[in-house]
């Protein structure tokens, strides 16, 4: 199950690892993203804490955390290809994998339809 | 004169197309109570009265006395062709470089620069400039406390006081921990005390080379002790001793800064002066200030445009690496020129000349009795000598003789009021240098 | 394409020789050991004088700038740069003049002419601005928005105040919310009302007693004068918090109204845009700090004072001063050019030129009016706020494509996607010294373009095709980070 953030980070939970990154919709407001500053393994984070940076030619975000975890793997691959967001933003394009999400911290996120109505207005 | 070109029908033409009657309705958003019947200051004067009034006071400034002093800005030659180029009003009268297409000149030039720049250094990247080598240090220290995220800042003693302030101003509201290592004239930077300031808090050790007395130091030591803690190493150079000295990055320094006056601009009484800013590849995200970058336009030209832009305060605001949204454009195209009409072997040529005018004025200094050479290492163009007397006493002194004889360090370290910093440049005559003696030896 | 400076270097040429130093000098073996030394001089290019010449010479004529083109950049008050200027900044007893003289003893008395122009200088900005006193020194804009932002913190301190954060509008510039990061504030954004003033139910919601200062452009970044201003002072003031004024449009005020008067606390003046000093490229400029009287204690070191008997002298004894910002007195040589400005201009010319700058604006808003949106229509300041947002929709043709269409139009564009809380911006200032005759040319390639924009928008694309080079590949830039040869 895929949920995401008012911020457009999406996170996806499958067997207690959670896979995060930015929304397709995020990538496309953007633009042709240039650069990503991704987070430390082992780093600590609680519910909306900045975990990195995403920069376009003309536009900066902040990637804030979607719930609280311990960050496990970083995709490194983006630091040569920040591009892979564009081309495949909730796939390929993952940013980090957080341990120890508390389940019910996603309760509050937007479920994929309710996101795609929240993207119209 | 205000420039203003209309004539009175035209302007009327104008107001009858806005559909108001005067420009006094322009205005009419002011509130009543807070508009302004007129400015009380005289009526403009016409060119010629403007030019005579300056001309009057320039002439109320003594700039040709046989200039010893340094301190951070030296007098040096400026080629003729510099001066020519940038009063071109095609590079003067643009602005920032927005549109790339209308702005080849100024960003290419840029491109040049931050080229230069780095191969002085032997760093991988500059900016396009900052304000000056003072506020250049203190953004450095806020590049090192972002980047290492730690807030304590080491600053040893031989960095120019002025500087020393000038960050003290900036770290001050920022949360950062300066210590300052005291000032040990002539001697080698203290790696005992800098060892025992470092800690797992501190973000950078910040070093000048040569240091504000003129003394030289080999940095490599000091980077290896300042990385070992995790902190990196900062130090603020003089662009004219890079013709001839170990380049801060082959010696270990993360980030150079300094004052890039030297560099074709004039003394102009202390402003505009010029930023150099450069770091390794590691910082170069965290830079503070413009750069320029080599890419291609839709037909494959190689052109420049500016780049790395989401770092800036347009677009990051309160989160931007710096407040800086200008370079002092003008200044570094005065350096680029000043360094291309130099070249490899004119810098290089440049440098011995001013390391030799030191010499020869210390060898000359030291044979009057009573003066005492105080640097114990090497020196480039600049040195202390200890007078036995009061040093700002005895400029004043050879003032009136037509020779500022340098600056008296008592002002900025107290008990050292004989102490006194004498600069050397490759426009100071032998002969100056031999009247300096004179003058000096029937004073004491 | 022009080559780089380095592809130009042939091993071996030199431009530039040195006096032979004599023999005595000559003397022995450098006095370095080589432990020092580099190997190798550094790699710089090895060209001729005419080399040099011609190549810069050549880069110059690939800008457009206001000596070539109408450039009308919204913000930066690209005005005609008189030659006067130049002339009085490069005379010797300026140029040539050592910083560190007045700091003698017996020195000041060298430099009374330099030390007259930054003392005038700052009686001439007191009476333009209404401010008690200046401090020169800040060397640019967001230099001076920093020293601005330290001198109210100092104020603040002083009073055992220890407020945390600023209210700044979000139509500002970005320069205003770094800088007072910088100074350590937190930021708080303050809202935009229909009309394009400060929101001002928004703006009582979010003053605070932490809210140290309020950080305001007037005319505002939309080109528009704050009518609220005074209204937001006395609340401010009432609440302990100070008001800023960045001086970014002082342009339109000139004579007509005084950030004193309308409440402000503190000023940055750009002399580079107010006062008619040039650009330079992107600097160097000057942004003098003005403040009322209870904050001229903290203004930095030092500042300059003039004597019962009329000579001046530089003053380091300010022990409240919030320290040095600068190496010396600040950028002299651009002051320099300002001062002689407003000696020439006087009191009735800079009143002149505001005027005809907003007769100007006004003049481009009603030619203008009916071929694009403008967000907030009304009589507008030094500059007009226009919006492609139309444009946008119907056609695909964004700011950016009207800016390239008005390069091969021959002038150079507006400032585009600023302020960002318009839509598809384009901020346009024209300055009083441009004619009736080139507004026009303007306006007519302006509406052209908006006519192509309907009837063939896939024109743009290509543009512009008068330059050297075409639209540029940033994205390449950012990626591949090419930034030193």
């Amino acid at each position: 199950m895929t949920r995401y953030t008012a911020d457009h980070e999406w996170i996806r939970l499958e067997g207690g690892i959670a896979t995060v990154g930015i929304s397709n919709h995020a990538q496309e407001e953007l633009g042709d993203i240039t650069y990503i500053e991704l987070p430390t393994v082992g780093q600590t984070l609680k519910h909306g804490d900045t975990l990195g940076v995403v920069e376009s030619v003309k536009a900066a975000s902040d990637i804030f955390a979607p719930a609280g975890g311990t960050v496990a793997t970083v995709n490194t691959a983006l630091e040569d290809a920040p591009e892979t967001i564009n081309a495949a933003a909730e796939s390929d394009g993952w940013i980090c994998t957080l341990t120890g999400v508390d389940p019910t911290e996603l309760a509050d996120l937007m479920t994929p339809s309710q996101y795609a109505e929240f993207c119209k207005d | 004169m205000s420039f203003v070109p209309h004539t009175p029908r035209e302007r009327g033409e104008m107001l009858a197309a806005i559909g108001v009657a005067s420009l006094d309705d322009l205005f009419a958003d002011i509130p009543p109570a807070l508009r302004l019947e007129r400015l009380e200051m005289p009526d403009g004067l016409s060119e010629q009265e403007v030019y005579d009034h300056l001309h009057r006071l320039s002439h109320r400034n003594t700039h040709d006395l046989a200039c010893f002093l340094g301190g951070g800005f030296y007098d040096h030659t400026i080629p003729a062709a510099v001066d020519s180029l940038v009063s071109r009003g095609e590079f003067f009268t643009a602005y920032t470089p927005y549109q790339p297409e209308v702005a080849q000149g100024t960003l290419q030039a840029i491109f040049e620069f931050q080229s230069m720049i780095c191969r002085l250094t032997g760093l991988d990247a500059a900016n396009a400039s900052l304000y000056d080598g003072g506020t250049a240090l203190a953004e450095a220290v806020m590049t090192a406390a972002s980047a290492t995220r730690r807030d304590t800042v080491v600053i040893t003693g031989g960095v120019n006081p002025v500087y020393r302030r000038i960050v003290r101003t900036y770290t001050r509201n920022a949360g950062l921990r300066l210590v300052e290592l005291p000032a040990a004239i002539g001697e080698a930077t203290d790696r005992q005390a800098l060892a025992a300031a470092l800690n797992d808090g501190v973000a950078a050790v910040v070093v000048q080379n040569p240091d504000f007395f003129g003394s030289i130091d080999d940095l490599g030591d000091i980077a290896a002790q300042a990385h070992a803690a995790g902190a990196l190493l900062i130090a603020s150079v003089y662009p004219v001793a890079l013709g001839l000295l170990k380049r801060p990055g082959d010696m270990g320094v993360d980030i150079a800064t300094g004052e890039g006056q030297s560099l074709g601009l004039p003394l102009g009484f202390g402003g505009p002066c010029l930023g150099l800013f450069a770091v390794r590849q590691a910082l170069v995200r965290k830079m503070p200030g413009r750069i320029v970058g080599e890419t291609v336009d839709r037909r494959g030209n190689r052109c420049y445009v500016l780049t790395l832009q989401a770092r800036e305060q347009h677009i990051r605001r309160e989160k931007a690496t710096s407040n800086i949204c200008s370079n002092t454009a003008l200044c570094a195209l005065r350096a680029t020129i000043h360094l291309a009409l130099l070249g490899k072997a004119g810098l290089r040529e440049q440098a011995e000349i001013c390391v030799r005018k030191a010499g020869y004025a210390r060898r000359r200094l030291a044979q009057i009795p009573g003066i005492r050479l105080r640097n114990r290492q090497p020196v480039f163009n600049e040195f202390v000598i200890e007078l036995p007397l009061d040093a700002e006493e005895a400029v004043a002194g050879l003032l009136e003789r037509g020779i500022a004889a340098g600056f008296p360090l008592g002002r900025y370290y107290p008990g050292e009021e004989r102490a006194l910093l004498v600069a050397l440049t490759e426009k100071r005559t032998r002969a100056e240098i031999d009247a300096l003696a004179r003058a000096l030896e029937e004073l004491l | 394409m022009i080559p780089l400076i380095f592809e130009r270097s042939v091993s071996g040429r030199r431009a530039l020789t040195f006096p032979r130093l004599t023999e005595a000098e000559r003397e022995g073996p450098l006095p370095l050991p080589a432990e020092y030394c580099a190997d190798e001089a550094p790699d710089l290019p090895e060209v001729s004088e005419l080399d040099v010449i011609r190549h810069y010479t050549r880069l110059s004529q690939q800008n457009y700038s206001v000596d070539t083109h109408f450039y009308p950049l919204g913000s930066c008050t690209m005005k005609y740069n008189p030659r006067l200027c130049e002339k009085v900044a490069a005379l010797d007893g300026f140029a040539g003049l050592h910083p560190l003289l007045p700091q003698l003893r017996g020195g000041a008395a060298l430099t009374q002419g330099a030390l007259e122009v930054l003392w005038h200088s700052g009686e001439l900005l007191n009476e333009l601005t209404g401010m008690a006193g200046f401090t020169l020194q800040p060397m640019a804009g967001a230099h001076g928005e920093l020293t601005g932002m330290l001198l109210i913190a100092a104020y603040h301190r002083a009073r055992g105040d220890t407020r945390r954060t600023v209210l700044i509008p979000d139509s500002a510039h970005g320069t205003n919310p770094a800088s007072a990061a910088m100074a350590g504030y937190s930021i708080v954004a303050v809202g935009t009302d229909a009309d394009g003033n400060v929101d001002l139910d928004d703006f009582k919601a979010r003053l605070t007693p932490d809210t140290a200062a309020v950080m305001l452009t007037c005319p505002s970044t939309l080109g528009l004068f704050e009518t609220h201003v005074r209204e937001l002072a006395d609340i401010a003031h009432a609440n302990g918090t100070l008001l800023y004024y960045d001086g970014a449009n002082l342009n339109a005020m000139m004579g007509r109204a005084r950030p004193g008067d309308l409440g402000f606390d503190v000023v940055h003046l750009n002399v580079h845009k107010t006062l008619g000093t040039p650009h330079g490229g992107g600097g160097p400029g000057a942004g003098p700090v003005g403040v009322r009287e209870a904050l001229l204690p903290f203004l930095p070191a030092p500042i300059v004072t003039r004597s019962a008997d009329g000579t001046f002298a530089l003053d380091y004894d300010r022990p409240q001063s919030i320290g040095y910002i600068a190496p010396f007195y600040g950028n002299f040589g651009v002051m320099l050019r300002a001062y002689a400005y407003m000696l020439h201009l006087g009191g009735n010319g800079l009143r002149e030129a505001a005027d005809h700058a907003v007769l100007n604006a006004n003049y481009l808003r009603v030619r203008l009016q009916e071929a694009f949106d403008i967000p907030y229509n009304r009589i507008c300041m030094h500059e007009v706020l226009l919006s492609a947002g139309r444009q946008h929709k119907t056609g695909g043709i964004r700011a950016l494509d009207f800016a390239k269409g008005l390069i091969d139009a021959g002038f150079h564009p507006p400032t585009i996607y600023f302020p960002l809380i318009v839509h598809e911006a384009m901020m346009i200032e024209p300055t009083e010294t441009e004619s009736k005759a080139t507004l026009d040319a303007f306006a007519d390639a302006l509406l052209r373009l908006a006519r192509l924009a309907e009837t063939d928008p896939g024109a743009f694309a290509t543009m512009p095709e008068s330059t050297h080079i075409s639209r540029v590949d940033e994205t390449r830039a950012a990626r591949s980070m090419v930034l030193k040869a």
